[in-house]
C-alpha cells in the first residue's frame, strides 16, 4: 500500500509521514493529495482565532473533549487538530506550544494533534495548512478544530478555509472603537469571550454585543436570494474550568445546520475551493516566471531601481 | 521548494517539575532553525510516544532531572519502535549520572547531555544526525 492508501485505511504513522510531506510541499505529498482529494469535503471544519494568550488552545482542548464525550445520545465525533504557531522571522525556527494545554487529549485514538509552524505566511495559517486540513478530512476525522497562530486584527485566512470561525478574546481587549475596526471582529461567526472569570468580562460583552448590532446581520450570501440570516452569538466562558464550553459547541452545530440549510456551506465550498486554486495558481506563474528571469537580469534592474533611474512599474514592463 | 526542517519534540518525562533546562534547550533549537514542539510537564512515556507519531519528529528530545531516568527513557524508546519511528534521534539531558550513560546509549539513545554542555554542541550533533541520515 502506498502512503494515502495507509491514510485512508487509518494507518497514524502514514497520516502523520504524509502531513509532513503535505507541509514541505513535496511531490509525494502533491501526488497523495491528488489521490486522497475524492475523499475529501465531508468534515466539518472549525477555526479558531484570536489574540496571543485569549485561551484558544485550552478552548480547543475542551472542545475536542466535549465532541469526544457529547451528551448522551449523541455519538462522539473523531477530531483532529492543527494548530499553528509563529515562525521566528530571523531564524526560520519556531516554538510550538499548543500541545501543552491539550494534554487531556492524549491517549485517545479518535483524536489527532498536529502543530504546525507559519513559516513565513502572514495570514495567521501557513501555506500548507489546507491541504493538511483535507489530509485529516480524507483521513475520517469529521471535525477539524484549526487554531490559528495568535491573531490581532488582519490575519482573517482562517475565514477562507473554515466553515464555522470561532473569535477568542479575552476581557480587557479594549474599548467599542477596537470593536468596530474591520477585520478580525467581522469574520467571526461564534464570538467567544474567554476568561471570563476575570474583571472586565461585561465591559467586553458588551462592546461585542454593540458592535454586532451595528454591522449585522450581514448578508454574505447569494444576490437576489432571500435567505436566513445568521445571528452571531457571545458566548462567555472559562475554558480552565469548562465553564460554557456546553455552549460553544451547541452554537458550533446550530452554525453548521443553518449552513447547510441556507445553502451557505456549498457556497463556503466553492469559495475555499476557488480560492485554494487561485493560490496554486499564483505560485505556478511565480515560479515558472522567476525560473525564467537570471539572477543577474534581476539584480541589475534592482541596483537601477537602487539608483532611482527606472521606476517600479517600468522594471515591471521590462520583466513581464 | 523549502529546505528541510528538522522538527523536534522537547518533552518531560516523569515527575519532577524543572523545565528550566528543556525551556533552554528548546529555545536555542529554535533559534537554530529548528522547529520544537514543546509538551510540556509530566509526560508519560506514552504520551510522549504519541506526541512524537502525530507530529512526526526528526528527534526526541527528554529533560530529566528526577532520577528516574532507567525507568522512563527505556520505555519511551520501546514505543517508539513499537509504532514504527525507528529512525527518530533520542536525546537525553538533565541529571544522568556517568555510569549510567552506557545503558542509556545502548537502548539506542544518541546523546546525553549533561550540565555545562555547550548549545553549540548539541545543535551540531542534532543537525548531523537528522540531515546525515536524510
Amino acid at each position: 500500500m502506498d502512503l494515502s492508501e495507509r491514510v485512508l485505511a487509518g494507518d497514524r504513522l502514514a497520516l502523520a509521514r504524509l502531513l509532513t510531506q503535505v507541509e514541505n510541499d513535496t511531490p509525494v505529498g502533491r501526488a497523495a493529495l491528488d489521490q486522497i482529494f475524492p475523499h475529501t469535503g465531508r468534515a466539518h471544519l472549525v477555526g479558531v482565532t484570536g489574540s496571543p494568550g485569549s485561551g484558544k488552545s485550552s478552548l480547543v482542548n475542551r472542545l475536542a473533549q466535549l465532541f469526544r464525550h457529547p451528551a448522551e445520545g449523541e455519538p462522539p465525533r473523531k477530531v483532529a487538530i492543527i494548530a499553528v504557531d509563529p515562525t521566528s522571522p530571523f531564524s526560520g525556527g519556531a516554538l510550538l506550544g499548543d500541545r501543552v494545554r491539550m494534554r487531556d487529549l492524549a491517549g485517545d485514538p479518535g483524536v489527532f494533534i498536529r502543530s504546525m509552524a507559519a513559516r513565513g505566511a502572514l495570514g495567521g495559517l501557513s501555506r500548507t495548512t489546507a491541504a493538511a486540513v483535507n489530509v485529516m478530512d480524507a483521513a475520517g476525522f469529521e471535525v477539524v478544530l484549526i487554531e490559528t497562530v495568535g491573531a490581532g486584527q488582519s490575519e482573517v485566512d482562517i475565514a477562507r478555509l473554515a466553515h464555522t470561525t470561532l473569535v477568542v478574546e479575552a476581557p480587557g481587549m479594549g474599548d467599542e472603537i477596537q470593536a468596530i475596526k474591520a477585520g478580525i471582529l467581522e469574520i467571526a461567526d461564534i464570538l467567544v469571550v474567554n476568561k471570563a472569570d476575570r474583571p472586565g468580562v461585561q465591559n467586553t460583552e458588551r462592546a461585542l454585543r454593540g458592535m454586532l448590532e451595528m454591522g449585522h446581520p450581514t448578508r454574505r450570501g447569494v444576490a437576489g436570494k432571500a435567505q436566513e440570516l445568521w445571528q452571531p452569538p457571545v458566548l462567555c466562558t472559562v475554558a480552565n474550568s469548562g465553564q460554557g464550553i456546553a455552549e460553544v459547541a451547541a452554537a458550533i452545530a446550530r452554525h453548521a445546520d443553518y449552513l447547510r440549510r441556507s445553502g451557505e456551506w456549498q457556497r463556503r465550498e466553492l469559495e475555499r475551493l476557488q480560492n485554494g486554486l487561485e493560490m496554486l495558481v499564483q505560485q505556478a506563474l511565480l515560479a515558472r516566471w522567476r525560473s525564467g528571469v537570471s539572477d543577474e537580469r534581476l539584480a541589475g534592474l534592482v541596483a537601477q531601481l537602487s539608483a532611482r533611474q527606472i521606476t517600479p512599474y517600468a522594471a515591471l514592463d521590462k520583466l513581464i | 521548494m523549502p529546505e528541510k526542517k528538522i522538527r523536534v519534540l522537547m518533552a518531560k518525562p516523569g515527575l519532577d517539575g524543572h523545565d528550566r533546562g528543556a525551556k533552554v534547550v528548546a529555545r536555542a533549537l529554535r533559534d537554530a532553525g529548528m522547529e520544537v514542539i514543546y509538551t510540556g510537564l509530566r509526560q508519560s512515556p506514552e504520551m510522549i510516544a504519541e506526541a512524537a507519531l502525530q507530529e512526526d519528529v526528526d528527534v526526541v528530545g527528554m529533560s530529566i532531572l528526577s532520577g528516574a531516568h532507567l525507568g522512563l527513557v527505556p520505555r519511551v524508546m520501546e514505543l517508539l519502535r513499537a509504532n514504527g519511528q525507528t529512525d527518530v534521534m533520542v536525546f537525553v539531558g538533565g541529571i544522568i549520572p556517568e555510569g549510567d550513560v552506557p545503558e542509556l546509549l545502548k537502548c539506542g539513545v544518541m546523546a546525553v547531555y549533561g550540565p555545562g554542555t555547550t548549545s553549540e554542541k548539541y545543535i551540531q550533533e542534532i543537525r548531523q544526525a537528522v540531515l546525515g541520515a536524510h
